[in-house]
């Protein structure tokens, strides 16, 4: 390699890490999520409009009859629970390992709406049982690992916001988020690892989906929609948090004032 | 709709609602920080990056 074709490389290395940095700037994030936030919200709404839409005009399945309606936002609500942890995973290996106050933002900020998620996921999936199963639970290993789920983001919760230091307890939660996302796996693949009463992947499969198109766009659109919704609260909770610490600063700087004087 | 629509109907209602709570107490909480942070300012207190 040439110097000047180095010099190129470097310096595009360096644009591209000066530009994840500077969004790595609470101030600047802030600033980008000002400009967003509107935008990614009205594109969830007109998605969830749309999907509410296509979910009441689809055909009904020849076996759940119109109980498939539920399915529309069951399944969107068990994906995102399931994703709202891997953000929470993702920023808490930068926790650790870059020891970036903003991931542990993102983590703290997440956890309320993953489980809000969550919850929905086994209402939902409860009231779908009632009719199809005869029961709105039964202990099997899909519905007790989405459980389990829900309280480790009760539990996450707690340790967010449990110690006065927030540093110290961003990095207890990381821990505990880090060793929780080996239930992920165990989430996905319980259908079949055990003999559940949960019906297997229909979406997610190897040989394409089960399900007639009829029935799968207006799913797509749920989730897609519900996806939107998810970043569009959880940029909007990340900020909040980020104004949360910075009052606490201040009133820190303000006490410390006092006490100088 | 069918003998089922209660359920149907059901899972909806919960949702907007769970999620109608959640998007308030979002947008609650931004309002209450920007509130205190504005109360702050006025009282004269900057953060350290924040001063000129």
């Amino acid at each position: 390699m040439t110097s000047e074709a180095y010099d190129n490389v470097m310096s595009s290395t360096e644009s591209i890490s000066s530009r994840l940095s500077g969004l790595a700037n609470p101030t600047r994030f802030l600033d980008l999520v000002r400009r967003v936030l509107p935008w990614l919200a009205g594109v969830s709404v007109i998605l969830l409009a749309a999907g509410l839409y296509m979910s009441f005009t689809a055909p009904e399945d020849y076996q759940q009859g119109t109980t498939v309606r539920i399915m529309f936002i069951h399944v969107p609500f068990a994906w995102l629970s399931m994703m709202a942890w891997s953000v929470m995973a993702v920023a808490a290996l930068g926790t650790l390992i870059w020891r970036h106050p903003l991931a542990d933002v993102a983590a703290k900020a997440a956890a309320p709406i993953g489980a809000s998620f969550t919850l929905l996921a086994l209402i939902t999936g409860s009231l779908w049982g009632k009719p199809m199963w005869g029961t709105y639970w039964v202990w099997d290993a899909r519905l007790t690992s989405v459980f389990v789920l829900f309280l480790m983001y009760l539990g996450v919760i707690a340790l967010t916001r449990a110690l006065e230091d927030a540093a110290l307890s961003a990095r207890a939660a990381a821990i505990l988020i880090l060793v929780g996302a080996i239930n992920l796996p165990v989430i996905k693949f319980s259908v079949d690892w055990w003999n559940t009463l949960h019906q297997p992947a229909a979406v997610f499969r190897l040989d394409g989906p089960t399900i007639h198109p009829t029935l799968l766009w207006p799913l797509a659109i749920m989730a897609l929609g519900f996806t939107c919704l998810f970043f569009t609260l959880h940029l909007a909770a990340m900020s909040n948090e980020i104004l949360a610490r910075r009052i606490s600063a201040m009133r820190r700087l303000a006490a410390r004032q006092t006490g100088d004087a | 709709m069918t003998d089922h629509a209660g359920f149907v109907l059901g899972s909806y209602a919960v949702s907007v609602f769970v999620i109608g709570a959640l998007a308030l107490w979002i947008l609650r909480d931004h309002r209450t920080r920007k509130a205190e942070l504005a109360a702050l300012e006025q009282a004269g207190i900057k953060r350290r990056s924040g001063k000129p």
